[in-house]
């Protein structure tokens, strides 16, 4: 196999121990036609190559086109969807494409030449596709100006496919790698305008993801497998109760055991430097430690639950208010009232947390497994002192991110140890600090009410919501869209619909959990839609094809939910239905549960998902983000709790915060119907927002118990309410 | 010192006794295939098998291993030519990945006790945790693969 990208001199020194999780693996197992990505898919060489047509393509001499790829891969197959964007336009041969991530230094020096490289809301291919189709039919545009020139012809009789430019009427030819060089120089007077959705050839395709060759074997290289020369290695633990602060550590109570280095003491945190991680996390456990708490030292989750509880009670923001919510109560034949709420939930990646910092008198070096490469240089700025130009992030494969990874603490941490110990550290989070050191989904509570005329019309609807904002940054006049999606711009149309937000946060940190706002307001929403269905004698496909009139897009995945999902065909007893349907991210995403209950217990049986996600780049991509995505939310409506005792998680491993596992795992079945024309959809995240309600929903229709709290285990489901 | 045999190779590893397996693999041998994922033998992440047999190795101290086969991901097979490899490519499994070493291992122990498993017999026996949530492309592939071994 011959290694195409330019191997800069950070990359040489990155080393392994073995030949093991060399280059060579995956030889043989990919298909001959296929692209490839490199175990280690970064390029720290922020130079210009000749062949660089663009910051996003660069042509090789020998036909190598290295594809850069401006978000991280953590599972969703973005680093196949987008180069197989590019390639479209391009016009090479697929075989030829080596995607590899885009340098988050360069995306710094050069004024965000990448966007964001922030990976959330489901928008790699949502607002990076559009991007890079550009630049791949910039390129190809470029190419085929700079053969036209060549051969002085007008560049109307020039013509690109499978890597080569043809002069149509003498057949001549000349393949990229022997053009690129030359395009690169060539200014266009316009750029060229991009293909007509019926003019695809590549995009739409079932194409093999390139990263799971890699992921098959061990070789890919993710941020806890790497080792850089002279690296120590570091366990930290972060004050258990968020915001306190370190009082001491007795460092001579370890100082005598194999391995061990030195004790850095942080502000909030304290770190355990060894030769090896399992003798820095043995020392760490082993180390005397005390922790100045505060009062939020005295706090527990029955204390939280009750303020989010209270809050509903409160004067609020209105965050949205069409016509006179309170008049259409007051005139309602008939009136419903519920309350929902949620807990805390954590995001549990299977990788947990990790970074290897090095930091040097004229450069920072990190290489991490991020979702968030630009937050990363800046975290490790900042944590260094160095100035951002002079900090290098070496992003590798993401052992799973869902939000928790868009805020890279483990890498401050990592950057401030280095810098003590003045070597590269490798710092490697337990499964216990992951737990307990979150940046968890909020805790909301909400109160909704829903007003009916006489003939059973629904024309009311109010929603008074307690939660928390995860960025801070983002609230204006005390209203955070981001954790009032899916309230705020439910697509069921009501004449009047007010939506009340009473903000509150506590000393819990927070952040993005897969679908922020729309995960735990899909539950709310879904749920209480199909307890106005039930109170106004209506089905409730029937009661949102109401409240949906005016979109047809919803009322086609309405259809394919109830051909394919059997509703309305009867189950046996102890055995449910549940619908739900949401819009987030651009995308529709409806989903049918079968449940059965027995003995108090839970199962889904089978999940139907339909969605409409517009643009479809490679269906297997979306069906296995569909279905990740639902099992990721089931985890959340099932099991998901994290509670606070004495300030801190009581909560630390997966036995005392279980997930799903095959025996929880429903039979799925996904099918996507795009409307046509549409706008690229997320498909990420949506996923894990619907399957929550839908399983209450099957729940009550089980047994009449209608659950308006999470999760589900550790309630009382033996017989109806 | 102790003396394990991995992956055909034998190694002598100058560690305490109880050092997780997990870690000599990964931090003595070089062999990252293998991951952590909790330390507590809950999620499967760290599945390797010793004499054949799957075991969690993040809680197995290297001393009860010692002159014992060990296999890792890396040893499974030359260019993942193994069929349930084959059948993780096919049905297109992993996700991020990470536990997807763990998932490999465990099923090729599963399948050599039964080799036409019922999707309850592997619901049953495969415990293995994916967050990405790939059961259902899991659940496939290893029937896939039971079929290929069969074959």
């Amino acid at each position: 196999m011959t290694i195409h990208t330019t191997l800069s001199r950070r990359q040489f020194v990155v080393s392994t121990l073995t030949a093991a999780g060399g280059f060579a693996l995956g030889v043989g197992t990919t298909p001959v036609e296929a692209a490839s990505l490199s175990v280690r898919p970064w390029n720290d060489d922020t130079t210009h190559y000749p062949g660089e047509i663009n910051a996003w393509v660069v042509i090789q001499p020998d036909d190598t086109v290295i594809i850069r790829y401006g978000r991280a891969e953590m599972g969703q197959g973005s680093f196949t969807a987008l180069p197989q964007i590019v390639a479209e336009e391009l016009e090479c041969d697929w075989a030829f494409v080596k995607p590899e991530y885009a340098s988050a230094n360069r995306n710094f020096r050069e004024n965000k030449v990448y966007g964001t490289l922030a990976t959330g809301g489901s928008r790699a291919v949502r607002e990076t596709g559009v991007i890079v189709q550009q630049a791949g039919a910039s390129a190809r545009e470029r190419l085929i100006a700079a053969a036209a020139k060549r051969w002085n012809v007008p560049t109307a009789e020039c013509e690109a496919a499978m890597s080569k430019i043809t002069h149509k009427p003498s057949g001549r030819s000349f393949r990229f790698g022997e053009l690129a060089a030359e395009a690169a120089a060539i200014k266009l007077d316009k750029e060229p305008a991009l293909k007509r959705p019926d003019q695809y050839k590549f995009i739409g395709r079932r194409l093999a993801r390139l990263d799971i060759p890699l992921k098959i074997n061990g070789s890919a290289k993710y941020g806890i497998d790497l080792e850089v020369p002279g690296m120590v290695r570091a366990a930290v633990m972060k004050c258990p109760v968020f915001g306190g602060t370190l009082k001491s550590a007795d460092e001579s109570k370890i100082a005598s055991r194999r391995g061990f280095m030195q004790v850095v003491k942080l502000k909030d945190a304290v770190a355990v430097v060894a030769d090896r991680t399992y003798r820095a996390q043995a020392a760490l456990k082993a180390l005397p430690i005390e922790w100045e708490v505060g009062a939020a030292g005295t706090t527990n989750s029955a204390q939280f639950r009750k303020a989010y509880l209270d809050a509903l009670d409160q004067k609020g923001a209105d965050a949205r208010h069409d016509g006179d919510v309170d008049a259409a109560l007051a005139k309602a034949a008939k009136v419903i009232e519920a309350t929902y709420d949620v807990p805390i939930i954590a995001h549990a990646p299977m990788e947990p947390l990790n970074a290897i910092a090095h930091v040097q008198a004229d450069r920072v070096d990190v290489w991490v497994g991020t979702q968030n490469a630009d937050q990363a240089l800046t975290f490790a700025a900042q944590a260094s002192g160095m100035k951002p130009e002079n900090v290098y992030v070496h992003n590798t494969f993401v052992g799973g991110g869902f939000g928790r990874r868009l805020g890279p603490d483990e890498v401050a941490q990592a950057v401030a140890i280095s810098k003590a110990v003045g070597k590269p550290v490798k710092l490697v989070w337990t499964r216990e600090e992951e737990i307990r050191q979150g940046r968890y989904r909020t805790q909301a509570a909400i109160r909704f009410k829903a007003g009916f005329a006489a003939d059973g019309t629904a024309i009311a609807l109010e929603m008074r919501n307690s939660a928390g904002a995860a960025n801070p940054a983002g609230v204006k006049d005390g209203i955070d869209p981001q954790t009032l999606q899916g309230l705020i711009n439910a697509a069921y149309q009501l004449p009047n619909y007010r939506v009340i937000s009473m903000l509150k946060n506590t000393h819990v940190p927070l952040g993005p959990w897969r679908a922020p706002g729309h995960s735990q307001n899909a539950f709310f929403m879904e749920s209480f839609i199909d307890e106005m269905a039930h109170a106004a004698g209506k089905d409730p496909v029937q009661l949102r094809r109401e409240l949906l009139a005016h979109r047809p897009d919803f009322q086609q995945v309405l259809d394919v939910l109830v051909e394919k999902g059997d509703w309305g065909t009867p189950l046996p007893a102890g055995r449910g239905r549940g619908i739900a349907i949401t819009e987030a991210y651009d995308s529709i995403v409806g989903m049918i549960v079968e449940v059965t209950v027995k003995n108090g217990q839970v199962k889904a049986d089978r999940v139907v998902i339909a969605c409409d996600c517009g643009t479809v780049v490679n269906p297997r991509g979306v069906e296995m983000q569909l279905e990740g995505g639902m099992i990721y939310g089931l985890s959340a409506a099932l099991f998901g709790n994290i509670t606070i005792k004495d300030g801190r998680v009581e909560q630390g491993n997966f036995d005392t915060y279980p997930v799903v596992r095959f025996k929880d795992a429903p039979k799925t079945e996904v099918y996507i119907s795009p409307t046509p024309g549409k706008r690229w959809g997320g498909v990420g995240e949506p996923g894990a927002t619907v399957i929550q309600p839908a399983v209450t929903n099957a729940i009550f229709a089980a047994t009449g118990r209608r659950l308006r709290s999470l999760p589900v285990v550790g309630q009382d489901l033996n017989g109806a309410v | 010192m102790v003396n394990i045999i991995v992956n055909g190779t034998p190694h002598q590893v100058d560690v305490e006794d109880e050092t997780p397996l997990l870690w000599v693999l990964r931090e003595e041998i070089g062999l990252t295939g293998t991951k952590f994922g909790c330390g507590i033998a809950q999620c499967g992440a760290c599945t390797v098998h010793v004499n054949g047999q799957a075991v969690r190795s993040c809680s197995v101290p290297v001393k009860t291993v010692a002159g014992k086969q060990i296999t890792t991901i890396e040893g499974l097979s030359p260019n993942s030519t193994h069929p349930v490899q084959q059948a993780w490519l096919t049905e297109q499994v992993p996700q991020c990945g990470y536990c997807q070493s763990g998932q490999i291992m465990a099923t090729v122990a599963f399948l050599k006790t039964n080799p036409n498993p019922s999707d309850a017999d592997i619901d049953a026996n495969l415990t293995n945790i994916c967050r990405c949530g790939t059961y259902e492309r899991l659940r496939r592939a290893v029937h896939r693969a039971a079929a290929l071994m069969r074959a």
